[in-house]
């Protein structure tokens, strides 16, 4: 089988794609190509329009204009089932598992004529050991890590004989060690001569794997180059039009310490949830300490316990000295310890309220928006302006709600809500998930500037590039369990990946 | 085909049309209902809506409008409260028969005694038993996980025993000559509960209603803990954030409702019903539940519901006398118009689109 990036053996074509949604243009005359044994990046800031192209390559979303073809045949799937039967497969950024059944029964679901179960495992255990991807067909999708479900929709993928996978975002919940593993995986596929679509923004992955890179803007192509011949800095100024802002982490100096976390050990509030064990931290003013890890290893209980909704016995939670293990939400914001969840719609903000009403959730009492138990609705709304308008969220005003905004503006929202109260400790959990490359400066920059004004900022994050940008100190939360912080200066992403993954008992990849 | 698509935002025209449209499909269906029973729908349509209002005997039967509408709005009100939390009071029936209970309780135990401050008491009574017949179910979920739809629905069964036992048992009028039932509270100055302005069917029950109007709409757009609710309702996890105890907002809604529901029955009790009766609870705790629903959880719409829904039964009883139409069929148009609204809510929440022919 023939590999390379030549254009006689194109084997997906998209000619001037358009869509048009009410109010945007998501994709407007597209046109790219994609060779047979290909990995093929698709690059471009979220809203870009990567995800609507993907859908109608997949028959999720129907192109108003223009065509596609698959291996010289016109492509134009009318829904997945026919994407699938074109050779078109793909692996969504969420998985779409179930938790009680094995691994072996959710591949069955995913099929149309699933075999027996005996063959079935047979064939799920050749397929992993053919493409070095450890995986047993009996186990519980439940005790599965992120890396390894994601090896279960990749299977489950890889069982069609794809000629063309689609992978959205696919790194973003694993590992570097994991990551690596998927590569391999990858490559030994194209080396096959499947072509692989990977959609990402993650700049230094797709120069290190991808052999083309298609960068989109606003919906239309931008530009089309070779990843490797290029630098990341170049490549995030196709993506985002301009010169990337870099971070300015000056001007910081570790003051006195505002936080400390004495062996904190918490139940796991649900059947789902993480026990926290024995966690111990320090956090000084001025500082700011990373706390890496895979999402389901304690880190929405650790914000819980930090932010009140979780309490915790005497003696273990102190802001200044002061004990608040028993305090809750509000009264830990009134001493100073703010918080800043994951979950945008639902946890940080309430999705059918407007971005004034969203303010009463966390700034009533700091910024005198409740007196005596009455809302001031002029404040509210005149505190949601203030954040509007210092933090750059695009919206048409603070009467707005909040499951209008896009996720970086919502998040710009939820971050600047917190950071105006000016708190003595922010903790904050995946600041910039899911969030464009602009937003996610602005945030970083933004929790930089409070540290550098005194306060003590905790970031619990995947993102690794972001925590060693971010922060002074990293700490890996593993299973509920906290490591020693170490300085970040002079962190290898090894070193990280082995904190991080260490206690996992990480597989060896067998290849 | 056609199929539903979700709208991003909820349609604010769709949340008024829909309880319009709803009275207006549960006229249709109605009529048809009666007319396929052999009677005159238009006849019966009117006999209902119209004449209770405005036709021959509107004189006897327009006061009573307030002396229907003020208990189903002072429930409405506070099971409102709790709905918009996602805490569902199904029971408000056995609060109101049990705060009619304790209310008439306090009465009996006076009686013969005059005094300013009987009446005053018997209302905090029936308030209080209410509340604590509400707190039943409030403390189950909260300490044993039970689902307060299923608990507080047959303490209604409990509740209604009870009053079976109160009127044939510590309660029965000693000068009752054997029947059934307390001595008659119309016929106890201190204890009754009559029309402020005669011939209006404005009782106390219609002021209090008119002030819990108000202090709900206080509660839910004005004071923060109306904030909490709202936001427990549609984001629990935002609500917890906020600093919301979920144990506290159960307690404080079937508390706040049940209270409510309570006060209720103790006005009913010394006003139109004038005693304890071995049926007392007129299904007042029931309709309330449509009547929270069709005035879409707000204040000011419940106002209006809880009018329309006292138009129903008092058209329906009409209708029962002038055109011999059964008395289920009242229950029948009530349960329609519930239906419909849910039904139609949907439209404010999905639009409906054409599937082009694939």
């Amino acid at each position: 089988m023939t590999k390379g990036t030549n254009l006689t053996a194109s084997l997906f074509r998209a000619e001037g794609i358009g869509k048009t949604y009410p109010g945007v243009r998501a994709n407007d005359d597209v046109s790219f190509q994609v060779a047979e044994g290909e990995i093929h990046a698709l690059l471009g800031e979220n809203g870009a329009g990567k995800s609507t192209l993907v859908k109608m390559i997949y028959g999720l979303v129907r192109p108003d204009e223009g065509q596609m073809s698959l291996n010289g045949r016109p492509h134009a799937p009318a829904d997945p089932r026919a994407a699938r039967a074109a050779g078109v497969a793909m692996v969504f950024q969420h998985f779409s598992l179930f938790d009680a059944l094995s691994v072996a029964e959710n591949i069955a679901l995913g099929m149309e004529n699933p075999p027996p179960r005996r063959a079935l495992a047979a064939r799920i255990a050749r397929v992993s050991q053919e493409y070095g991807l450890p995986l047993n067909p009996a186990r519980r999708v439940a005790m599965l890590s992120a890396g390894e479900r994601q090896r279960v929709e990749i299977i489950r993928c890889l069982l069609q004989d794809p000629r063309l996978l689609i992978m959205d975002e696919p790194t973003s919940v694993l590992t570097p060690q994991e990551a690596e593993l998927l590569f391999a995986t990858l490559r030994k596929l194209a080396d096959q001569g499947t072509a692989i679509l990977y959609i990402s923004h993650k700049l230094e992955e797709i120069r290190a794997h991808c052999d083309r890179a298609t960068i989109l803007r606003h919906g239309r192509v931008v530009d089309s180059c070779d990843p490797r011949a290029h630098s990341a800095r170049e490549l995030a100024a196709m993506m985002v039009g301009g010169q990337m802002r870099l971070v300015d982490r000056t001007g910081r100096q570790a003051g006195e310490v505002l936080l400390e976390l004495r062996d904190l050990s918490l139940p796991a509030p649900d059947a789902e949830g993480t026990a926290l064990k024995s966690v111990s931290l320090t956090l000084r003013a001025g500082e700011i300490l990373g706390i890496g890890g895979v999402a389901g290893n304690g880190q929405e209980e650790l914000l819980a316990a930090l932010s009140g909704e979780l309490r915790s016995p005497p003696g273990t939670i102190a802001l200044e000295g002061r004990d608040l293990g028993g305090t809750g939400p509000q009264g830990r914001r009134a001493a100073g310890l703010l918080a800043a969840p994951e979950d945008r719609l639902g946890h940080a903000a309430v999705p059918d309220f407007s971005l004034a009403e969203n303010t009463l959730l966390t700034a009533g009492s700091r910024k005198g928006l409740v007196r005596g138990g009455l809302i001031d609705h002029r404040a509210a709304r005149a505190y949601a302006e203030q954040v509007i308008h210092a933090f750059d969220v695009r919206t048409p005003g603070p009467g707005t709600a909040a499951r209008a905004l896009s996720g970086g503006n919502l998040q710009k929202f939820v971050i600047g809500r917190e950071v105006l109260q000016a708190p003595r400790v922010l903790v904050v959990n995946q600041p910039t998930w899911g969030v464009d490359a602009g937003a996610a400066s602005a945030v970083r920059q933004s929790l930089l500037d409070l540290a550098r004004s005194g306060a003590g900022v905790v970031v619990i994050s995947q993102d690794l590039d972001e925590l060693l940008e971010l922060s002074d100190r990293f700490c890996a939360l593993n299973e509920g369990r906290l490591s020693e912080p170490r300085p970040t200066e002079g962190l290898s992403l090894d070193e990280i990946g082995l904190m991080l993954g260490g206690a996992h008992g990480m597989e060896v990849a067998h290849i | 085909m056609i199929h539903l698509v979700p709208r991003s935002q909820s349609s604010l025209a769709w949340q008024f049309a829909t309880p319009l449209l709803a009275v207006l499909a549960t006229m249709l269906t109605g009529g048809l209902l009666f007319w396929v029973m052999g009677h005159d729908p238009v006849a019966a349509i009117r006999t209902i809506f119209w004449d209770p209002l405005f036709g021959p005997a509107s004189s006897y039967s327009r006061p009573q409008l307030l002396v229907k509408a003020a208990p189903l709005i002072l429930i409405a009100s506070g099971l409102a409260i709790g709905f918009r939390a996602g805490i569902w009071n199904i029971g408000a029936e056995g609060q109101y028969i049990i705060g009619g209970i304790t209310g008439a309780a306090v009465a009996l135990a006076a009686y013969p005694a005059e005094g300013m401050w009987i009446f005053p008491a018997m209302v905090l009574a029936g308030a209080l038993g209410g509340w604590a017949w509400g707190m039943v179910p409030a403390m189950l979920r909260n300490w044993c996980g039970a689902s307060e739809i299923l608990v507080s629905l047959m303490l209604v069964y409990v509740a209604q025993r009870v009053a079976a036992w109160m009127a044939f048992g510590p309660m029965k009028n000693p000068e009752g000559m054997g029947f059934p039932g307390s001595r008659n509270l119309q016929q106890y100055p201190p204890a009754s509960n009559p029309d402020l302005i005669a011939g209006t069917g404005a009782h106390w029950g219609v002021v209090a209603a008119a002030l819990a109007v108000l202090a709900a709409w206080f509660l839910m757009s004005r004071h923060i803990r109306g904030f909490h609710i709202r936001a427990a309702g549609i984001a629990p996890r935002a609500a917890r954030f906020a600093g919301v105890r979920p144990a506290t907002l159960v307690a404080f809604c079937l508390g706040v409702s049940g209270a409510l529901a309570g006060m209720a029955g103790l006005f009913e009790v010394a006003g139109p019903a004038g005693q304890i009766s071995p049926g007392f609870g007129s299904g007042y705790g029931f309709t309330a539940i449509i009547v929270a629903f069709l005035g879409r959880l707000h204040p000011l719409g419940i106002l209006l519901a809880g009018l329309l829904l006292a138009l129903t039964y008092i058209g329906g009883e009409l209708a029962q006398l002038m055109m011999q139409l059964p008395a289920a069929s009242v229950q029948v148009f009530q349960g329609m118009l519930l239906f419909f609204l849910l039904g139609f809510d949907l439209l404010t929440r999905y639009r409906i689109a054409r599937r082009v022919a694939a």
